[in-house]
């Protein structure tokens, strides 16, 4: 279970998360939804510790997350990077089994191939990719060694950071599939922020809607549709006129 | 008298946002050191920047030195020739590419070629957000990214800087000889005989802490670089102007603490 209480922060004069409270239990997917710039990267950063909240407390199965062993808490996650982020210094194959080629999980070279060719094929790629370096893939191609890198080591928790951005719709598809289909796999937690409301129906189980700094409407994908909240309902069906200010 | 006032204010806000930038850069130094001893390593890491640092920037450490030696060696022929003293070419050739020249513009050539590419490269894995995967991945930027490469410069500037020495020498020897009627064997000779151990020390002292200058302000701009392209460019062109003022200011320091005892 994975909980955000009062989580505040703010860069300079410009307050992006005014106290946001949020549960995740486990085991289930939850997608956070909102416009452009209402703090939902800087909500999932927190929890993965690469921003520093400035009050709140994050716990991950009840402990604060600042306080747990780092490498321990982290071995814990896989994230899936809106534009991929690999490295572009190292083959696909490397990319994927970054963490078993060092470290705590690091395995022989050989073995961790084996692993990343397997991912590779997981996420509908083929093993002559394995060799190619990053910039020789396309869009949809790096975002799918993106989450074969997030899958590698086998996480129990998984972020996924706008997993459709930039794909056309049948590779979106495809991503928000394959998606659906590894976090029940896997039987991960998984933790999605995106603002492609056919990825919200793919992938959620909860929505939490993050709107001001706070999460404006959380509940069950079956209740959004009817929640009656102005907020979510102009943000799902993308009125220009509501509550939600479209100059931002 | 405001106009005074305010022109004060400018210089203190300076010297204090300049203080502040040393003391920033001296902490993040000061934390790349400690990461160097303690593990994990990443000898792959290593061996890549050594390549990089070492082995590539050969060429233009060569060309550099072999074009200023022989330079060198006409300028004090020409210069020690309006007071008879053109036999003093072997020596000064000697003492300015080991004690001054080779360091130093190997030290540049170095923030040129090694400190831009590094902070460019570094700069633009932070806004792909390459450094925040590394974290997720259970993986120290420090020690991933900058011990290697601030330890490569630190093993092999100093080897860049002793070759350098040796081609700049062999350079003012070529030109002597072939151009100025200088006898090989007495060239070579004076060479030898002049230079002292505290010079070559030195040269190879100032290598390592020029190499260090280089690789820290490239591995500090990049990962503290702003967003975006223009971001990457201002890291990249703040690094090696910063790296370039400090190898000059550290040159001076070392050169006072050789030389003037």
């Amino acid at each position: 279970m994975i909980e955000l209480n009062n989580v505040h922060k703010a860069f300079g004069d410009n307050k992006v998360l005014r106290g946001v409270n949020l549960s995740i239990p486990k085991g289930t997917s939850m997608v956070i939804i909102g416009g452009s710039g209402t703090g939902k990267s800087v909500a999932l950063k927190s929890v993965l510790g690469l921003v520093t909240p400035d009050s709140g407390t994050i716990t991950l199965d009840g402990e604060d997350v600042t306080k747990a062993d780092r490498d321990a808490f982290l071995a814990r996650f896989g994230m899936l990077f809106q534009g991929g982020a690999l490295f572009d210094s190292l083959p696909v194959w490397q990319n994927v089994a970054f963490r078993l080629l060092r470290g705590t999980l690091a395995r022989p070279r050989d073995e961790a191939r084996d692993i990343a060719i397997e991912k590779l094929r997981r996420v509908g790629l083929k093993a002559e990719q394995a060799d190619k370096f990053p910039a020789e893939l396309s869009g949809g191609m790096q975002k799918r060694v993106g989450l074969a890198r997030a899958i590698a080591a086998e996480p129990e928790i998984i972020f996924f950071d706008e997993p459709t951005t930039g794909l056309d719709p049948i590779m979106s598809g495809v991503i928000n599939d394959l998606i659906r289909e590894i976090v029940v796999e896997m039987g991960a937690t998984a933790m999605t922020i995106t603002h492609d409301m056919t990825s919200v129906r793919a992938i959620a189980d909860n929505v939490a809607m993050l709107h001001d700094g706070v999460i404006q409407w959380t509940g069950p994908v079956a209740d959004m549709d009817g929640s009656g909240d102005p907020y979510l309902e102009q943000f799902i069906h993308g009125k220009a006129e509501g509550p939600i200010e479209a100059v931002r | 008298m405001n106009r005074i006032t305010s022109f004060l204010a400018a210089i203190g806000r300076n010297v204090l946002a300049a203080l502040a930038m040393l003391g920033r850069v001296s902490l993040f130094a000061a934390r790349s050191f400690s990461h160097m001893i303690r593990p994990p390593f990443y000898p792959r890491e290593l061996a890549s920047a050594l390549l990089q640092i070492g082995w590539l920037s050969l060429p233009v450490v060569g060309l550099t030195a072999v074009f200023t030696g022989g330079a060198l060696a006409l300028q004090i022929y020409s210069g020690g020739a309006r007071f008879n003293a053109e036999a003093v070419v072997p020596q000064i050739v000697a003492i300015g590419m080991v004690r001054e020249l080779g360091p130093v513009l190997v030290g540049l050539m170095i923030a040129a070629r090694v400190t831009s590419s590094i902070a460019a490269e570094i700069a633009t894995m932070k806004v792909t957000e390459q450094i925040d995967a590394l974290v997720t991945l259970s993986t120290n930027p420090m020690k991933y990214l900058v011990v290697p490469r601030v330890l490569a410069a630190l093993l092999t500037v100093p080897l860049l800087v002793a070759i350098g020495d040796i081609i700049g020498i062999a350079g003012g020897y070529s030109v002597a000889v072939k151009s100025l009627g200088f006898n090989a064997a007495t060239y070579l000779h004076n060479t030898v005989n002049f230079l002292e151990i505290r010079d070559i020390v030195s040269s190879l002292v100032k290598g390592a802490a020029f190499g260090t200058i280089a690789a820290i302000m490239g591995c500090y701009y990049g990962m503290h670089s702003g967003r975006g392209a223009q971001g990457v460019g201002g890291a990249t062109k703040g690094s090696v102007q910063a790296a370039a003022v400090l190898i000059l200011a550290a040159n001076f320091v070392l050169t006072g603490v050789f030389f003037s005892l």
